[in-house]
């Protein structure tokens, strides 16, 4: 035990401390990860048949209309997420940003309450909220706008990316809310009564003084919601897992999402040589756009400082 | 059709009651107030109707699930429409290939997947984390800029060859396969080095000096300065592995040792017809995660986003 301690100092310290962390990186990321860029260029066919084919997985998903469709409803929904539901959030932040409200603590608990939901659960019971006739949403439409009783939401793939983007809102509109409410919370007091002073209007006091004291949180939420919205899989899997008898994907595909591709390739068809092409073209693309919207992101500041 | 008219109206009306009452504005602007709150409280009422309705589905008798959109009306309360029928049947016996199983079974897999990996990963990334905030060393930059690239490749691509490498390592059907791909995340190091930030090293100098080990300066000095972000990681930790599913969907086979997320998403399925079940068993699956997150709830937010605002 002596032996140990004396081994142990502030020189040998921090590598022992990380040694669990660059263990499990090498075995499990490292590892995996240079495998990924090996099994993209073979076509495997079981443990044992390997055959280099180059290429041709990439050729072959590029070409495969499937993954048209899957990268189409994708973007789709990372566009709903970041033009309809965040700015929904940002709404809710600001309505509930008050400085004397005991009821804060209470709105912002209940809005953030579906996150803890899982996906696969928030999947089962949105497939039978969104039932024709009986379901709940459906009834609901009906009694507000004498429409949509008989509504097939996951059986009409026009409708699937519709009932897809409304039950991800309701789980993630108020996880977004709170990191929006707490850049909010942190805005000079100083400034806006400043800006009030001179007459400037809600509408002026947010564009001028809020949204440049908040906008490094929302590009950190932009970027966040577009990665996670480029990864969506369990969500749509489970709500509709047995929507008119095609399980998972929703009829037509309509509900057909890329890592939804990839794990039907990989391991539903049991292709992983063309499931690795797959993981490194969706890569690839959230790169590209993470890539982009920090890089406008990050333009727009510099030119507001200047 | 009158009567969901009426379930929505009284919803609608407890909730505007209940948070609207007890604070009646005393300022001038008291139609704006109104309206703030109003608007507060209908997407309040939004937000938790499902939860009301899974919670009444859970209780319906499956003769009248479908007729009522949340409860019956109070003269036709009676064993007949709300009782535990659903519940029963869902823990009853269950014959698969593989023996007899029930329900129980699950929520004891998943809640033991949770805790075990929560705490091995607060462990290991709390220690890392401790390493990179707390230690000047050779390589630190390299090594947050390396953690910083593997937080942004998809975790769905290494799937394909994890599976491999669990396969070759006689993992397969094991809860290995589960907890320790990912005992050590590079997420929760970032997370406790900005909290370890917030100790001032001259404690941990201090410490040093008075005959303090390395160890023991981290675990008996150290954590217990940041319990609210140990809090926070925590509670990431055990949803991310509560509600995780294609992990335990690929790597794991036998049916006794499916987590909750895979064998409800089963019971879709297995009880096509029959909501009430599958619906009662979703709402079992969203209680423990909800009972932690209410006895954190403060240290959980704060913690959350503490990572987006200073960092």
């Amino acid at each position: 035990m002596e032996k140990w301690k004396e081994r142990l100092n502030k020189r040998t310290g921090p590598w022992l401390f990380l040694s669990p962390y660059l263990v499990l990186t090498l075995i499990f990321f490292i590892y995996p990860f240079i495998y990924a860029i090996i099994l993209a260029f073979y076509q495997t066919n079981g443990p044992k048949s390997w055959s280099f084919v180059g290429l041709e997985n990439f050729a072959f998903v590029l070409a495969d209309g499937d993954f048209h469709i899957a990268v189409w409803n994708t973007t789709i929904f990372a566009l709903a997420s970041i033009l309809v539901q965040l700015p929904l959030s940002l709404g809710m932040a600001l309505l509930l940003n008050s400085k004397k409200d005991r009821l804060k603590g209470v709105f912002r608990l209940i809005l953030f309450s579906p996150y803890l939901v899982g996906q696969i659960f928030v999947g089962i019971i949105f497939s039978v909220i969104f039932m024709p006739r009986y379901g709940m949403f459906n009834r609901f439409l009906q009694e507000v706008t004498g429409w949509g009783l008989e509504k097939r939401w996951l059986e009409n793939p026009n409708l699937v990316m519709p009932a897809l983007i409304i039950a991800a809102m309701w789980m993630y509109v108020g996880f977004n809310m709170i990191y929006f409410l707490a850049a909010l919370q942190n805005v000079d007091q100083n400034l806006e009564e400043a800006a009030l002073i001179d007459g400037a209007n809600p509408w002026q006091l947010f564009w001028a003084v809020t949204f440049p004291a908040i906008k490094p949180v929302v590009l950190f939420v932009v970027v966040m919601s577009t990665i996670g919205s480029y990864q969506l899989f369990e969500l749509p899997y489970a709500l509709l897992q047995n929507a008119a008898g095609v399980a998972g994907y929703g009829p037509k595909d309509s509900g057909l999402t890329i890592v939804g591709y990839l794990y039907r390739t990989a391991f539903e068809a049991g292709d992983l040589g063309t499931g690795a092409a797959i993981g490194w073209l969706l890569a690839i693309i959230i790169f590209t756009i993470s890539f982009v919207q920090m890089k406008i992101g990050r333009g727009l500041e510099t030119e507001s400082v200047l | 059709m009158n009567n969901t008219h009426l379930t929505f109206f009284f919803f609608g009306f407890v909730f505007f009651f209940l948070y609207f009452f007890p604070f009646m504005p005393r300022g001038k602007q008291i139609a704006l107030v109104y309206l703030r709150y109003l608007v507060l409280t209908s997407i309040a009422a939004l937000i938790l109707a499902p939860f009301f309705w899974l919670v009444c589905s859970a209780f319906k008798d499956p003769e009248v699930l479908m007729a009522y959109t949340f409860l019956p009306p109070v003269s036709e309360w009676s064993s007949q429409t709300l009782n535990f029928s659903n519940l029963k049947k869902l823990f009853e016996k269950e014959e698969t290939l593989e023996g007899a199983i029930y329900f129980w079974q699950y929520i004891v897999n998943s809640f033991f997947l949770a805790s075990t990996s929560t705490m091995v990963t607060l462990f290991f990334s709390s220690l890392g984390g401790y390493a990179l905030a707390k230690y000047e060393f050779r390589g630190r930059s390299f090594l947050i800029l390396f953690m910083l690239g593997t937080m942004m490749i998809p975790a769905m691509l290494l799937l394909s060859p994890l599976y491999h490498l669990i396969h070759k390592m006689n993992w397969m059907d094991t809860y290995w396969a589960l907890i320790v791909p990912g005992a050590c995340s590079a997420f929760g190091m970032f997370l406790f080095r900005q909290a370890f930030f917030s100790v001032p090293s001259t404690l941990v100098e201090a410490a040093r000096i008075d005959g303090c080990g390395e160890f023991g300066i981290y675990l008996n000095i150290v954590m217990p300065l940041v319990r609210p972000i140990t809090a926070a990681f925590c509670l990431i930790s055990f949803l991310g592995s509560w509600n995780a599913f294609i992990a335990p969907d690929v790597f794991i086979q036998t049916q006794s040792k499916l987590t909750l997320t895979v064998a409800l998403n089963q019971y879709v399925d297995l009880y096509d017809q029959q909501y009430g079940i599958f619906l009662a068993g979703t709402l079992l699956a969203i209680i423990p995660p909800a009972i932690l997150f209410f006895s954190l709830e403060k240290e959980f937010v704060g913690g959350l986003t503490s990572g987006a605002i200073k960092g």
